[in-house]
């Protein structure tokens, strides 16, 4: 199809499309006025029913927590797509690579400073996750963002340990697995699977929200390790030229 | 109160469209994508949002504040992991098309096969 068709084909569709938003926003309540009685009901019942004072996550990994369980195999399955797809099984090009450290000493300093602020960041977004606002999810993210300015600022050679994928797999199994774990516990012991298990604890504090912090923990793994997986599977088909100067240093 | 987020959300959603229908490159194709698909986040947090109301995380607040609905914030992060697979995989099938063609401009791979 040329450009020329193509574009005359897209704008009357996205003005026929834009019409339409305009029409079912009209219909809209007013931003602000909000009707529905989950969010009222949620807000209500999580924090003295689970004691879970970060709703969101109660939500998540409680109300919730078979939805975020597909939801972790849909980044399991995204990584098991996107390794298929890069996997170049003839070999070729599987060259030991080694690119260049960053020279400037500035830029490393501010590196190892960010790595540090980055895992601790990340740790505390996960560990807090059901208390104060963050989660499994965005701090797995904050994690594995963490361990990937390694590369940045290191060598293709310090980031070793996280392109590996045979030592990371574990980790991913543990975390997606954990989930699972947790849910069939329940259906040992003659409950519904995914049933919150563990005493709720005092409200606000790490001891507390029984199975949401369990889950929340294999989430953050899980999350972690995924975006390390998918990040070494890029690595892997990234081909940097050696300048003389690198070799054998 | 307004429509704007509303609006805001649509305008994203058409605007990510025609990037992808007019992209170049498979990679700018990705991040338009990354922009209609936000369409979804603004659209989900302003449907929930409760007038003067605060973030649905009862720590320092008392327990009975007015808060915004934690069912679509949930929905967002979901939302979001999605975005970011999918983007992934768009990302990988661009570097094969690459390796295949040699190049990433959509009209230039012209020898579709299996």
């Amino acid at each position: 199809m040329s450009r020329r068709v193509r574009l005359a084909l897209l704008t009357p569709a996205l003005l026929g499309l834009g019409g339409l938003f305009a029409w079912a926003i009209a219909g809209l309540p007013e931003f602000g006025d909000y009707r529905g009685p989950y969010g009222y009901v949620l807000n209500q019942i999580v924090v003295p029913l689970r004691h879970s004072t970060n709703v969101v996550m109660g939500t998540t990994f409680d109300v919730r927590g078979l939805d975020t369980m597909g939801e972790e195999f849909i980044l399991y399955a995204a990584v098991v797509g996107v390794t298929l797809l890069l996997r170049d099984e003839s070999g070729a090009g599987r060259v030991e690579r080694r690119t260049r450290r960053a020279r400037s000493d500035t830029v490393r300093l501010l590196g190892v400073l960010m790595i540090g602020v980055g895992l601790l960041v990340g740790l505390w977004l996960v560990a807090f996750g059901y208390i104060t606002p963050g989660g499994g999810f965005p701090g797995g993210v904050v994690l594995a963002g963490a361990i990937v300015v390694l590369y940045l600022v290191g060598s293709h050679r310090d980031y070793g340990p996280f392109r590996n994928e045979h030592a990371l797999d574990p980790f991913e199994g543990l975390g997606a697995g954990g989930y699972v774990i947790t849910g069939l516990a329940a259906l040992a012991l003659g409950l519904q699977f995914l049933t919150n298990l563990f005493g709720y604890g005092k409200a606000g504090t790490l001891l507390s929200a029984g199975s949401i912090g369990i889950l929340n923990a294999a989430s953050g793994i899980a999350v972690t390790v995924a975006m390390l997986l998918l990040f070494a599977e890029f690595l892997e088909t990234y081909v940097v030229p050696l300048e003389p100067e690198d070799v054998g240093s | 109160m307004s429509y704007l987020p509303y609006a805001v959300a649509a305008w994203l959603c058409l605007v990510g469209l025609a990037g992808v229908a007019t992209s170049k490159n498979l990679i700018h194709l990705a991040v338009c994508l990354t922009v209609t698909q936000s369409s979804s986040y603004v659209l989900l947090l302003s449907v929930g949002y409760v007038e003067h109301g605060k973030a649905p995380i009862f720590k320092g607040i008392p327990l009975h504040s007015t808060a915004v609905d934690p069912v679509v914030q949930a929905l967002t992060l979901t939302d979001v992991v999605v975005s970011v697979v999918v983007v992934a995989l768009i990302l990988a099938l661009a570097l094969d098309a690459h390796r295949l063609s040699g190049t990433v401009d959509p009209d230039g791979i012209t020898d579709f096969s299996g």
